[in-house]
């Protein structure tokens, strides 16, 4: 599953996310990643079943984490399948088939909203 | 050598015998038993292209009221129509925006509402003439209410287009949609294989009257397009459709974030093997079409030139640009343009559709010059101040806050020792130095990150520069970084309501 960990500036400086990945032996797969001297966004992969303990771990040290579950929804009557959205999409959710159809993977959208703005025919949305 | 007459492939679609394919599958059967067979075998291949055309717009008659008016402004649903022809003609464009909701709705929108039979309001006001009493008017009406709802495209089948990326540092929001930052990605339009024109580039079949596949219904062209230029690859044609007879399958509005409203339009243009040369020409591929990649990062007419590519490149998903493999999106829609050359193919197997030689040949020769300009662009260095005051680093801020007090200005640009631009202080930025502790030098309270501008900058692109980032001056600079003036939203201002 997908995973925002927000770290704000209040705790930025300190080892957060490397201390609860020791701690909870948990893989981040680390997909998005913005650091300013404010504020930190991270996104990332995780294993369902290693949710719980890294969500508490990171929580106790101040981030705060959310679930990525509303992933990006695409309107087939809007969409005319001419593959915009593709090339703007840091997940790489879009692709096209054999037939020069879109498909997309889901499973990689980090909420992000780039390809909403893309797509010419309003095909897109993040709505919940 | 073979050679067709349009009578006799006319002959073949009456009696149900002609054999027609489509331009994808022309490059195959022409690879396998080369140009003479091909020509032999095949009558008919159809083209199809599905993609933005703003160059769109349909020529509405609402009949007469009671009492008659003569329409000299019309909103169709709050956008837009061109009026200034006779009583109750008008013209809407794709590209026309709403009065009140802006990027959100506009003639495109129109056009596609009419095309699903949606009701219209219409708005319409005029001066009253004796003969045209009426001053105001409004009612609701749909396409059937109309009396003709004709599209006409000025300019539609561009051969090619080029191909975008963008090299600056901000993502911007184009015709061409997101161009991601430094590169980052690239976006084409325009179906390769399927083009109409690249499948008959020298204009032997297509021309005035050649019967066409437009928006779903049976159009046709009636002449060469607006910036028509087949001398460089980069010919146009000019469509005409009922759009009563239309399906929205074909015909779609398009918003492009930040730029405005488009029409998707569904063409295609069946093209008579008349010869072994059209064979050859109908089994061109994606790799024979060659287009530029330009950076629309640079705000010019002339946008300088990244690479060459073609479409086959373009439709393997990424190209290398500097080095670096680059994503790249189609604006247009292959999967719909296929659907309409398979469909175009469909019609004229079924004995529906028939081709014709065109009344007119389209121009060959001819190019597409830019604006004739009368009025020297204004530079950024005739109304920039020159007597700019500028303060050294390691200054005081309070001996910043006296130079703004004596001085008029309210930005200081700030340079190092050497007399180099390296920040900008605003008496904004002194207030705050005041109110905090620990700031005495103009170097900690300064802004660095520097918008500045060039002498010869075009005023526009000043203007829309700091339009964009919500500043109200920018330093001009040399290529030293020596500050030679300073240009503010005021003096652009100035400039702009003197223009007006
Ligand atoms: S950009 Fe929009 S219309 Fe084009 S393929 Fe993506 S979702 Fe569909
Ligand atoms: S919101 Fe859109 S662009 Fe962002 S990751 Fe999801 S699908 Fe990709």
């Amino acid at each position: 599953m997908m995973i925002k960990i927000s770290i704000s500036s209040n705790v930025i400086g300190e080892p957060i996310l490397a201390e609860s990945i020791i701690e909870t032996r948990t893989a981040l797969n680390i997909s998005q990643a913005h650091f300013d001297s404010t504020y930190g966004e991270i996104i990332a992969e995780v294993e369902t079943d290693d949710f719980k303990a890294i969500r508490k771990a990171l929580e106790s040290k101040g981030a705060e984490v959310t679930v990525l579950d509303h992933p990006i929804v695409r309107d087939e009557e809007e969409c005319v399948e001419c593959g915009a959205c593709i090339s703007v999409c840091p997940g790489h959710v879009f692709s096209f088939d054999e037939e020069w159809g879109i498909v997309q993977d889901i499973e990689k959208c980090i909420q992000c909203g780039t390809c909403i703005k893309m797509c010419p025919h309003r095909a897109l949305s993040l709505e919940k | 050598m073979v050679e067709k007459s349009i009578e006799e492939i006319n002959r073949r679609i009456k009696e149900d015998n002609v054999n027609v394919v489509t331009a994808e599958e022309m490059a195959g059967i022409v690879g396998e038993l080369g140009a003479k067979e091909a020509a032999k075998e095949v009558d008919v291949v159809t083209t199809g292209t599905f993609g933005a055309m703003c160059s769109s717009g349909v020529w509405l008659n609402f009949g007469h009221s009671e009492p008659p008016m003569k329409m000299n402004k019309v909103f169709l649903n709050g956008v837009e129509a061109y009026s200034g022809v006779a009583a109750v003609d008008a013209f809407i464009g794709a590209g026309q925006l709403s009065e009140t909701e802006g990027f959100d709705y506009g003639g495109a929108h129109v056009i596609e509402d009419l095309i699903r039979g949606k009701s219209i309001d219409l708005h319409a006001t005029s001066y009253g003439t004796d003969c045209y009493p009426r001053k105001t008017l409004d009612t609701t009406l749909n396409i059937y209410d109309l009396n003709q709802a004709i599209m006409i495209n000025p300019r539609n089948g561009y051969q090619k287009y080029n191909v975008a990326t963008n090299g600056i540092n901000r993502t911007i929001y184009t015709y061409m949609g997101s161009l991601l930052p430094n590169y980052g990605n690239v976006t084409y339009s325009g179906a390769g294989v399927l083009s109409p024109l690249s499948n008959d580039p020298d204009y032997q079949t297509i021309g005035v009257g050649t019967p066409i596949f437009l928006g779903g219904a049976k159009g046709h062209i009636i002449g060469e397009g607006t910036q028509h230029s087949p001398e460089t690859n980069f010919g146009t044609l000019m469509l005409r459709g009922d759009l009563k007879d239309m399906s929205a399958d074909y015909i779609r509005a398009a918003n492009f974030h930040e730029y405005g409203t488009s029409l998707y339009v569904g063409m295609g243009i069946p093209i008579p093997i008349l010869n072994e040369q059209l064979a050859q020409s109908t089994a061109v591929t994606d790799k024979d079409v060659v287009t530029n990649v330009l950076d629309y990062g640079v705000p010019s007419r002339d946008r300088p030139v990244i690479r060459k590519v073609n479409y086959e490149e373009l439709r393997s998903g990424s190209i290398e640009i500097n080095g670096k493999d680059t994503p790249t999106s189609s604006m247009s829609s292959f999967k719909k343009s296929r659907e309409i050359a398979e469909e175009l193919k469909k019609w004229v197997a079924a004995g529906d559709f028939f081709v014709n030689t065109p009344s007119q040949r389209l121009p060959a020769k001819a190019t597409c010059k830019p604006m004739r300009q009368t009025t020297r662009n204004p530079l950024v260095q005739d109304i920039m101040a020159k007597d700019v005051v500028v303060i050294d680093e390691n200054a005081t801020f309070h001996e910043a806050a006296k130079m703004i007090m004596e001085n008029t200005f309210s930005h200081l640009p700030v340079v190092s020792e050497d007399g180099k631009l390296v920040g900008i202080v605003t008496a904004w930025d002194i207030s705050k130095a005041v109110a905090e502790t620990g700031c005495n030098y103009v170097k900690d309270i300064m802004t660095k990150k520097v918008l500045t501008s060039n002498a010869t900058d075009p005023i526009d692109i000043a203007a829309r520069n700091l339009d964009m980032k919500e500043v109200s001056a920018m330093p001009v600079i040399d290529k030293d970084r020596y500050v030679i003036g300073i240009i503010t939203s005021n003096d652009i201002s100035k400039l702009f309501a003197r223009r007006r």
